[in-house]
Parts: structure tokens; sequence; C-alpha cells
């Protein structure tokens, strides 16, 4: 059995191009993470920006960078870097193209640079949905497109290598990580489409002054195709950790190699067509639409469910090993003292009340007490902001010694760090989530409103409290990764060398379904959902298309 | 190949799992759709679509002239609400603030952006729609309660964002 598990070292450069990603990531999240206090104290009654006036002009600004750089690019860095070494891994083989896949890596990078200038001259506040007729200057636009080209140049260099690989083994089973991440890579090419469309069809021509008009609403359709499936690339690479590696660090096996692919292939054919629940009370799109994909919204949720009875088969099957007894027993026998388990079991228990949220927001008329409240912002951050961050800094704690040969630095304080996030967001999510119930919008400074009612302010203040929490938890992340990678005391001798933590399957993988190994059924069957889902309300957007939005400058 | 191929096996407890899951996304799928149908509770749809450029200014728009009309005396009315950085016109005096409807009129809310996307959430009730320019957002409530109803702009629309709301006053 051991002998199908993938075993492959990687080379000193394919560390170094791995993290490099993992280094302008977690520098994004650093930056991005200053801002959030920011916006969680001035809920509380304590606005700091007057203070930042020559640096940072508003609290709009801020919020723009700290959605901008926590939410995408702190992410999309951390996953094409993380991806990068579960494809060469579980392939057992070097990038195809390793200079496409650096070419695809810089043009992030210039991306990003180009997207960062304007960000911080106050030229773009326009927050990370850059809603029209807002007008932001035309580089963050084409910023923004470097950096989702430059992601697809990378997942061009995975499918070279997974097409390289299947050649020179035809009849294989794809070993689970790589065809995970391989999947997580497709779906985020099919979905970033829509806002590729966007930008390039109306927002960059627009903002260099050659179309004098856009149609808001058609911006919002071709946005959303985009922006609910990016919570999925966000989502599955943490998955990939779940289900592939944190059974093995647990000391289990994955319950069911044949149901995660299952789940992937579900993600991949569910994930985009659905975005119209966030249009619910868009007065341009039919409700009939709105009501399909209501449905289709519950669809994807099912392999949620799936991935959640999986996964806590394999913690089971890993606390019993250890020793755990009863019912409950095996919990309190999983290896809570290790900062990278602990951070993945906590960011999970977040995700369960996370995927709460998240169904009340699908839930069609539901969404009309909560759309656009503070509710949307408390559901989020325990998704994208627990789930997936908490995951990625787990990740991280192995995942920076394994490419820096060094030890992680206090994994003690890792653990505290892992806890104040944990406690911090509880507070922060739960409190943003009531006060949204009770009609607080989201993405406004509250303290500077004058309609808040006296029963909200116990909240916001709670909401402040969440936030400081969870400055220090990150801080407290950012100098362990880095006096991790960068201390020479921290180097690890030969025997202290981290490995890759990857689980077995209790079934032996060659006994999965050849089914569950087909790529064609199931990239068809995703387009032609697409088609289905989209395809006739998004024609009609497109030929009554009004460019009669001139462009806003309001900040 | 295929005929070699080895069947899907699921654990019993798994495939228990997944049909409870299957069950309980149904149930919220006719719960939604029961509330939508029986109950009338309704999301906007579309309405119509204007010209954002001339919406405030065109005579025949109604939106030249904001306010309250009334359909049935005491008992239904139109409310023509032009979003605008950064206020609600709710009528043709640009410093008012409040629509006054009386106690268990109807009204039938028509809104629209003349600049850029904002929000209107009539608080405590169910009202909740994005203002997009060039769209009309169509909501309508029955004020059975007297008090006083803010809405309020929840899309950001720009420096003055936080300041933005308006009151239906019921009597």
């Amino acid at each position: 059995m051991s002998a199908t598990l993938p075993n492959y070292t990687h080379s000193n450069s394919e560390k170094r191009f791995i993290g490099l990603h993992l280094f302008i990531g977690i520098l994004a999240l650093a930056i991005g993470s200053l801002f959030g206090p920011l916006q969680a104290f001035e809920h509380a009654g304590l606005d700091l920006y007057p203070y930042l006036k020559p640096l940072f002009q508003s609290y709009y600004q801020g919020l723009t960078l700290h959605g901008v750089l926590n939410a995408l690019v702190w992410t999309t860095f951390f996953i094409t870097g993380f991806l990068t070494l579960t494809v060469t891994h579980g392939l057992e083989r070097p990038l195809r193209y390793p200079k496409l896949n650096a070419v695809g890596f810089w043009v992030m990078v210039v991306g990003l640079i180009t997207t960062a200038i304007p960000l911080l001259l106050n030229e773009a506040s326009v927050l990370y949905t850059f809603y029209a007729p807002m007008k932001a200057h035309w580089a963050f636009y084409l910023g923004l497109t470097l950096v989702v080209v430059g992601s697809w140049i990378e997942g061009y260099g995975f499918f070279f290598t997974y097409a390289a690989w299947r050649k020179d083994n035809p009849g294989v089973r794809s070993p689970f990580m790589a065809f995970a991440s391989v999947i997580t890579m497709l779906m985020w090419q099919i979905a970033t489409l829509g806002v590729a469309i966007e930008i390039l069809t109306m927002l960059l021509p627009w903002s260099l002054g050659l179309l004098e008009g856009v149609d808001p609403q058609l911006a919002r359709t071709y946005f959303w195709f985009t922006g609910h499936p990016l919570v999925y690339f966000w989502l599955l690479p943490a998955y990939i950790s779940w289900y592939g590696m944190l059974p093995k660090q647990v000391g289990g096996k994955l319950f069911s190699d044949s149901l995660a692919r299952l789940a992937f292939w579900l993600f991949l054919v569910l994930s985009v067509p659905l975005g119209f629940h966030h249009q619910y009370v868009d007065p341009g799109v039919p409700t009939a639409w709105k009501y399909i994909h209501a449905i289709l919204t519950y669809s994807v949720f099912f392999p949620s469910m799936l991935t959640a009875f999986t996964v806590v088969a394999s913690l089971e099957n890993g606390g019993r090993q250890n020793g755990g007894k009863g019912l409950l027993g095996w919990i309190r026998a999983l290896p809570w003292g290790n900062p990278s388990v602990t951070a993945q079991l906590l960011a999970g228990i977040l995700f369960f009340f996370g995927g709460i949220s998240g169904l009340a927001n699908a839930s069609y008329n539901v969404n009309l007490v909560l759309h656009n409240t503070a509710w949307v912002p408390g559901h989020f951050h325990l998704t994208v902001g627990s789930a997936v961050t908490l995951s990625f800094m787990g990740i991280s704690f192995w995942l920076i010694p394994y490419l820096t040969g060094k030890k992680l630095w206090q994994p003690r304080w890792a653990n505290i760090q892992v806890w104040l996030w944990f406690i911090g967001m509880l507070i922060f999510s739960n409190a943003m989530h009531v006060v949204g119930l009770l009609g607080a919008p989201r993405r406004t400074p509250l303290g500077l409103a004058p309609y808040v009612p006296e029963e909200w302010s116990g909240h916001l203040l709670r909401v402040g409290i969440g936030g400081a929490i969870l400055f220090v938890s990150v801080y407290l992340y950012v100098v362990i990764v880095a006096v991790t990678a960068f201390s020479k005391k921290q180097t690890a001798s030969a025997s202290e060398q981290v490995e890759i933590p990857v689980a077995e399957a209790m079934q032996d993988p060659t006994l999965t379904p050849v089914w569950l190994d087909r790529w064609t059924p199931w990239v068809v069957g995703a387009l032609a959902l697409i088609a289905l889902a989209y395809g006739p309300q998004l024609y009609e957007q497109i030929i009554n298309i009004s460019l009669t939005s001139p462009g806003f400058r309001v900040w | 190949m295929s005929s070699s191929s080895p069947k899907l096996q699921i654990d019993p407890y798994e495939r228990g799992w997944m049909y409870f899951s299957l069950g309980l996304l149904a149930a919220f799928a006719i719960a939604i759709t029961v509330a939508g149908l029986a109950m009338g509770i309704q999301l906007p749809g579309f309405e119509q679509r204007v010209d954002p450029r001339t919406v405030d200014t065109d005579p025949n728009s109604p939106w030249s002239k904001p306010g309250l009309r009334e359909v049935v005396p005491g008992k239904e009315y139109d409310a023509y609400i032009l979003a605008q950085i950064w206020r609600y016109s709710v009528s043709e005096q640009p410093a008012q603030k409040e629509l006054e409807v009386p106690l268990g009129a109807t009204v039938t809310f028509y809104i629209t952006s003349k600049d850029v996307q904002h929000g209107f959430l009539l608080q405590n009730t169910n009202l909740n729609v994005q203002v997009v320019p060039g769209q009309v957002a169509k909501l309508t409530y029955t004020f059975n309660q007297a008090g006083r109803y803010d809405f309020i702009c929840h899309e950001y629309c720009g420096t003055g964002h936080a300041a933005m709301f308006a009151t239906v006053v019921v009597k």
C-alpha cells in the first residue's frame, strides 16, 4: 500500500519558487491586516483614520486595501504556491515547463504592483467588488487582470505537467492530491472568465476613456459569475489539506478516497452556475433565474456535507489510533499540541458556523433580511477568513519549515496564535452576524452614521474586541513564520527535517471507480450546466446592453 | 478497461449521511418555495430600465419629480425615490428627508439611481434592494404599525455613504 503513496523530493529551486509565492502572500496578509482592526475599532467607536490622514485618506481606502490584499492577494499567491507543491509532489515529477510557471508568477507580481500603486494613492478606493459605475484608475483594472492571467498561466503549467504524467502512466489512478489540485485550477480557469470579460470588454476600455459608459447591471452579472466560484478557489486548497494531509498529521487515514474525488468533481460542476444568489435583490435579474440559482446553490452544499463526513471520519480514525475511546474521546486524543493540526481543526469548527450562515445567505427570500448587512462580512470571515486563512496558517507551520530546512520557531506560541484567532473570530463574527440581523449595513463606518440605534452599540463594541484579538493573532503569526524562515538559529539538523504529510486512504485507491478518473464527462457536464444556468439570462442582458453610465469618482 | 472498473463503495454510515444531507437540502428548498409562493415573501425582480443620465431631468421621467403619489386616498401610495450621492430624493424639496403615510397604507416604492450604485434597506421589514443605475427597483410594503422606519443605503457609494438615509413616517 505504502508503495502507492507519492514520494518526491523537491529541488532547492523548486522550493525557492514555491516559497516566493508564500512570501508575497504573507506580506499581503501582513499589510492588509493592518486595516482590519481600524475598521473594527471604528465600529466600536474609536476612529483612528483621522490620525493616518497623510498616508491613508479614508475608511474606504483602508477597507479596499483590506479586501484586496487579504481576500484576493494572500489567497491567490498562497494557493498557486501550495498547488505547485501538491501537483509536483503528487505526480512525483517536476513541472513540465518550469519557465512557463515562472512567467505566470512574475505576471502575477507585476499585476500586484500595478494594482497596489493606485490603491495606495487613493485612486482606486472602490472596494474589492469594484462595482461600476464607480470608476477606479485604469491601472487598478489592468493590474487585477494581470494577476488573473498570471494565475491562468501557472494553471496551464499544472495541466501540461499532468498531461505529461498521464502519458507516462496510462491507466494508472491519478494521485489524489495532484488530481484535486488540477481540478481546482481548472475550475478557476472557467470561473474567472466572467470577471475577465467584465474588465476587458467594459471596465478597462472605459477607464482608459475608450468607452463612454458601462452597463452596471451586466457588470454585476459578469462579476458574480466569478465571485462565487472564487470562494471555492479559496476553499478547495484547504480541502486538499483536510482530505489529503490532515488525516496523516493526526495519525489516521483518509476515510474514503472515492468520495473525496466525487466531492471535487461536484465542485467543478456546481461551483460556477449559481452566481445569481449574490444578486437576489438585483433589480435587473428576473426572479425565476434567482430561484434556479438558489436550488443550484443548495446542490453545491452537498459536496461540502460529504467533505464534513469524510474529514471527521478520517480524524476519528486518527484519534482512535492514538488510543481515544468512547463516542467523543477520540477528539481529545487528537494531537492538539501540533499547531498545524490545531489550526486546521479550529478552522473546521469555525467553518461549521460559516456553513450555516452561508446556507442562510443562499436561502432565496431569507436573503432579504441579510443582503448587504454586517451579517455578510460576519459570514465570510468564518469562511475565507477562517476555514481558508486559518488552514493556510496551519499548512504553513509545516510548509515553511519544509521549504526552508528550518524548525518552526516557538510551536507553543503558534498554538496560542491559532487559539487567539479562534476566540477572536468567534467574538467578531458572532457580533457581526447579530448586528447585521438587527439591520446594520456592511461597508459602512457606523461611527459616522446618524441612524445607529442604541441597541447596536454593545455588539459593535464586541466587533472591536474581536478585531483587536485577531490583530494580535495575525501579527504573532507573521512573526513566527518570519523568524522561522529567516533566522539562522532555526536551521534543522538532518533528523529534524520536515516531510510533506500525505495521508494513505483506508481503501486501496486502485479500487476507486474509473469514472472518477475521467476528465471529459465532468468538464463537459460543467460547461453544459453553466450554459443552461447562465446562457439565457446572460444572452438577454448582453443583447439589451445599455452603456449609459459614465464613470464617477466619489471618494 | 471499464469492464474491470470497480464499483463505487460507500460506507453505510456515510450513505446514511448522504441521504440525510439530501433530505435536509430538499427541506430547505421546499421551505423557501412555500415562503415565496404561498406566503408571498418574494424577491424583487426585473421591472424596467431607465437612462440614468436623464432620469432626473427628463420631464417624462417620474423621478424628475420624486415623492409620494396617492393612488387610493389613505390606502395606496406610490413612492418615487431617486438615490444619488449621498442622499435619497423623496420629494421635490431637496432638504426633505421624510415620507409621511397614514397607518395601514400600502406603499409601492420605485427606486433608481442617477449616479453610482446604492442600496435600500427599510429597517425592521423585509424590504431590501440593490439600487443599480439604469434599473428600477420595485418593492411593496403595508405599514400596519405606526412609527418611524429609516431606510438606509447599504451599498458603498462614496465618501458620504454613511450619512445616506431617509425615513418613512407612519401616523
